[in-house]
């Protein structure tokens, strides 16, 4: 179905190039999950499929890549439309029209189709993606799982024989995440679409996928079948880890293969010492806050919650989107409505509501880094950010590079902060609202668009952020992530917290937030594959 | 899958058997709730605001604007835009209350019927002839009052026009020459709510690195964001656009092409030449007019050669039947008879204001507001329930 022969693609701007002598055949009918590191050329391969790239990117593209016959070198992306459906990573920017039936039938309407055909597809779209009573609703009311449901039934009508999803499920809590990949997987199953699909939180994918395609980084592929290609490169879902610790062959790639053959493994733990259960904070908070309301027009957000922040703390903050978590965090900050509630901030002269304070001075109670760092940043380099930085907070000339390196070492100086990587965006923004020394900081959504390794970073820095004594909140929809960071989970639901607890109590307790692991060996208490690997150390040690 | 395209083409066509006999129902019982033809709501409200501009009668006036409203509530559907009514009424208002006020400051004083005095600011010579404040009276304030209603009344009108019709699906009736225009309007008019949104967002996130928000600095710190933004965006859309196809072009002759292009140019060029012809008193006068219409007239020819090089179809077209000709009919002839109005009783359509007098109806202007409110009942109820209200907020 999918042919590349050859395919090198160079952009005149980078030295080397993002994809080199790439061989690739995707089969009829299969479901192809493209992996990598960020910038190693997911979405370059991915854009190659109908002709984006190079048509669309620039660069140049030699070698040739065919798609159900068709080459891209003649066929420009307009003609590809009836043969491949492309949906981007965020919907929204994708729509061209402003509800949902009209955003089905776009697609049909260039083909020209006949009236009555595309009235007959829309109504099968819905129907097949479960967006039936949304067919009147404006595009922008619709949650992120529906959006992106609705972007690929946008797709789907002009019936493409490929399917291909940049990150599908980056910005979804897991629950909308679930939804979207059932839907792609029925495709996959009931109509033999082939789906071509990136994604950064295998977890959520690799058990449905024929083939993993893994780029390298340096511009090859390494492609086959998903457990042959995991066993060899060094990104790799908790279970995959899980699988090699436990010495299973082959890997296991879903939570049923895992718990299937587990059974041995939950008896070698079962003498092993559960994970240290989280002493219950002592002594004062930094950050108090009560009965917290935040209102918008027609709606309560946060509807009257309590909360009680720690120093050397990590608090994860979760719940489905439009719960109420951004406004939170955005009211505590004292940059964001609040119509009710106090919040006190317990510094060494006293405690003081970051909102009573004038923004600049906020900022040295609370520091919050938005859904998306970029909007922290305007300025045309790294260090002219910095600069700034250390003038905004009267903070010693170099203070933000100094926090920057420790982050992030070696970021060139002159560079834009637009044209850094997910990861390093968030660093700069973190280091930015770092120059302040807030002892209570707050992350929203940080680790969106982050691979494997920089999230693995990032817990590095928010663990050393705890070490020096502040009171960290993240509120995320990763629920690996949390197992591996957070010591204390708050549940959000329509404004109110419906769980608060430590990490372990609030995961085991609910098959929606609980991590892979957790879910392979339980009922017995662990939530990460490091605790796993300690517990059987020790076990062997005493053995 | 050349076999599910295949059965999917054969249901299509017994779909469509079922589909038009739906229609034949559907003519049979106009009643059963449906959009109606955005041009024919837009037909009514251009008549309604047409009789507004030819009478000052404030019970006219009130008359066509409760009527207005009337319809409006009957009809509307409950997307954002059928929402907007109440503004343009608070609009109207405004602008009555500005007209008053204005008349209060630079009043001019005439009438009998001094209600009270304001002190009298006196103006160097320059000035002469403006007045500020002074004796305040009936008629002057009258006047204003009549003539802001009557401005009022004809954005009322305008406005309920854009409450009842989609202003997108108004957008989807232009004819196919005109397609790529409209496309990035409709395009436009997405992006612009997307921009009040980024630079909301980035404004506040400006105050997490303590700027106050004010001032030019802080002016640079929001829009090169949101401009990085909306280009990032704009981009991303433009390779949606393109990917789903837009922009395909029937198999046209290269030929063909070229004499398209070549018409629509020497179109344009001829209408540039007419104006100028037209303008300029010293050139021949074939050069005005004629060259104007020719010019036109080439274009036109080269733009709809040009939309059938688009090939594209609608989906669920907004189709012209009776009930869109009821409504646009109705406009029309409110218009009309209060045309007829004004050339039978001029004096009662613009009361005087001095001598102080009541205003009076004549029947003609009766029967004009009883025929701009027969789409209450006309046109068919909209299709309601299909949108959860807490949709919008």
């Amino acid at each position: 179905m999918i042919e590349f022969d050859r395919v090198t693609v160079h952009y005149a701007d980078s030295r080397e190039p993002s994809l080199r002598e790439v061989n690739l055949r995707v089969a009829e009918g299969e479901l192809c999950l493209v992996a990598g590191r960020t910038g190693a050329g997911k979405s370059t391969l991915l854009r190659a499929i109908n002709g984006l790239v190079p048509y669309f990117t620039g660069g140049t593209l030699h070698g040739t890549v065919t798609v159900h016959g068709r080459d891209t070198r003649t066929h420009p992306p307009r003609d590809l439309a009836d043969v491949v459906g492309v949906v981007g990573q965020d919907p929204l920017a994708g729509f061209v029209t402003d509800t949902v039936e009209e955003e089905l039938a776009y697609g049909m309407e260039q083909l020209a189709l006949p009236a009555a055909v595309m009235r007959k597809r829309v109504e099968e779209t819905l129907d097949l993606l479960g967006i039936a009573e949304l067919r009147d609703r404006p595009l922008r009311t619709l949650s992120g799982g529906q959006q992106q449901r609705v972007a690929i039934g946008a797709v789907l009508t002009s019936h493409p024989q490929v399917l291909v999803l940049d990150e599908p499920t980056s910005a979804l809590d897991p629950t909308a995440a679930e939804d979207v990949l059932a839907a792609v997987t029925r495709l996959v199953h009931d109509l033999g679409v082939t789906v071509v699909v990136a994604e950064h939180r295998l977890e959520r994918v690799v058990q449905y996928a024929d083939r993993l395609v893994y780029l390298a980084g340096d511009g090859t592929v390494v492609d086959g079948e998903p457990a042959a290609v995991l066993a060899g490169i060094d990104i790799a879902p908790p279970l995959v880890e899980l699988g090699r610790v436990a010495g299973w062959t082959p890997l296991p790639l879903s939570v049923r293969d895992a718990r299937r053959r587990a059974a041995d493994l939950r008896r070698r733990l079962v003498d092993a010492v559960p994970p240290p259960a989280v002493s219950s904070p002592h002594g004062a908070a930094a950050l108090t806050a009560r009965r917290i309301v935040v209102r918008y027009p027609g709606t309560v957000a946060v509807a009257g919650v309590d909360v009680d922040l720690h120093p050397g703390r990590i608090v994860a903050l979760m719940g489905r989107n439009g719960s109420g978590k951004s406004s939170l965090l955005w009211a505590l900050q004292g940059s964001g409505p609040r119509q009710g509630g106090t919040v006190t901030v317990t510094g060494p002269d006293g405690g003081t509501d970051p909102k009573m304070l004038p923004a600049g001075r906020a900022r040295r109670q609370v520091g919050l880094v938005p859904q998306s760092p970029g909007d922290l940043l305007y300025l045309e380099t790294v260090d002219a950010e910095c600069v700034q930085a250390d003038r905004e907070s009267e903070a010693p000339a170099g203070t933000c590079r100094a926090l920057l390196d420790q982050l992030v070492p070696g970021l060139p100086a002159d560079q834009h902060p637009r044209d850094l990587s997910e990861g390093q965006r968030l660093a700069l923004a973190l280091a930015v609202q770092l120059t302040a020394a807030p002892p209570v900081v707050l992350l929203d959504e940080p680790t969106r668009g982050l691979d494997y390794l920089a999230k693995r970073q990032f817990t590095a820095i928010v663990r050393r952020l705890a070490g020096e004594g502040r009171a960290v909140v993240v509120a995320t929809h990763d629920v690996e992530l949390v197992a591996g960071l957070a010591e204390r989970v708050i549940v959000m639901a329509q404004g109110e917290i419906v769980a608060d607890g430590t990490a372990a109590e609030v995961m085991l307790a609910s098959p929606a937030f609980a991590p892979q692991v957790a879910k392979v060996l339980a009922p017995q208490p662990w939530l990460t594959v490091a605790q796993v690997t300690t517990a059987l150390t020790s076990v062997g040690e005493r053995a | 899958m050349t076999d599910r395209v295949a059965t999917g083409q054969r249901v299509a066509e017994s779909e469509t058997q079922a589909w038009a006999a739906g229609r034949r129902a559907s003519a049979r019982y106009p009643r059963l709730p449906r959009g109606l033809h955005p041009v024919a709501w837009w037909l009514w409200a251009l008549g309604l605001a047409t009789a507004a501009s030819h009478t000052t009668n404030p019970l006219a006036l009130a008359m066509l604007i409760a009527g207005a409203a009337l319809v409006v509530v009957r009809r509307r559907g409950d997307a954002p835009w059928a929402l907007a009514f109440r503004m343009y009424l608070v609009l109207g208002a405004v602008i009555v209350a500005m007209r008053i006020v204005f008349r209060l400051v630079f009043g001019g004083g005439q009438g009998d019927h001094v209600l009270f005095q304001l002190p009298e600011i006196p103006l160097p010579a320059v000035a002469a002839g403006i007045r500020l404040f002074g004796p305040v009276a009936v008629e002057q304030l009258l006047g204003g009052f009549y003539d802001g209603l009557r401005l009022a009344a004809m954005l009322i009108c305008l406005g309920a026009a854009n409450a009842l019709a989609n202003p997108r699906r108004l957008l989807k009736a232009v004819p196919g020459a005109l397609y790529a225009v409209s496309t990035a309007v409709v395009v436009a008019l997405s992006v612009a709510p997307q921009l009040v949104e980024s630079v909301l967002r980035v404004r506040r996130a400006r105050r997490l690195r303590g700027a106050t928000g004010r001032g030019l600095r802080a002016l640079r710190g929001v829009a090169l964001p949101v401009l990085a933004d909306a280009l990032d965006r704009s981009l991303a859309l433009a390779a949606a656009m393109d990917s789903r196809g837009y922009g395909r072009t029937a198999a046209v002759p290269a030929g063909q092409r070229a004499l398209t292009g070549g018409l629509v140019l020497a179109g344009l060029l001829g209408v540039c030449v007419g104006t100028y012809g037209l303008l300029d008193v010293s050139v021949p006068g074939y050069l005005g007019l004629p060259m104007l219409f020719i010019g036109l007239s080439t274009a036109v020819v080269g733009m709809l050669s040009g939309g059938r090089q688009v090939r594209r179809s609608r989906y669920r077209p907004d189709r012209w039947r009776v009930a869109e000709l009821a409504v646009a009919g109705c406009g029309v002839a409110t218009a009309a008879v209060t045309m007829l109005a004004g050339s039978v009783d001029p004096v009662l359509l613009y009361p005087p204001v001095s001598p102080l007098t009541w205003p009076e109806l004549t029947p003609l202007m009766v029967l004009a507001v009883v025929v701009a409110v027969a789409p209450a009942w006309l046109a068919p109820p909209p299709n309601r329930g299909n949108i959860r209200p807490e949709a919008y907020r």
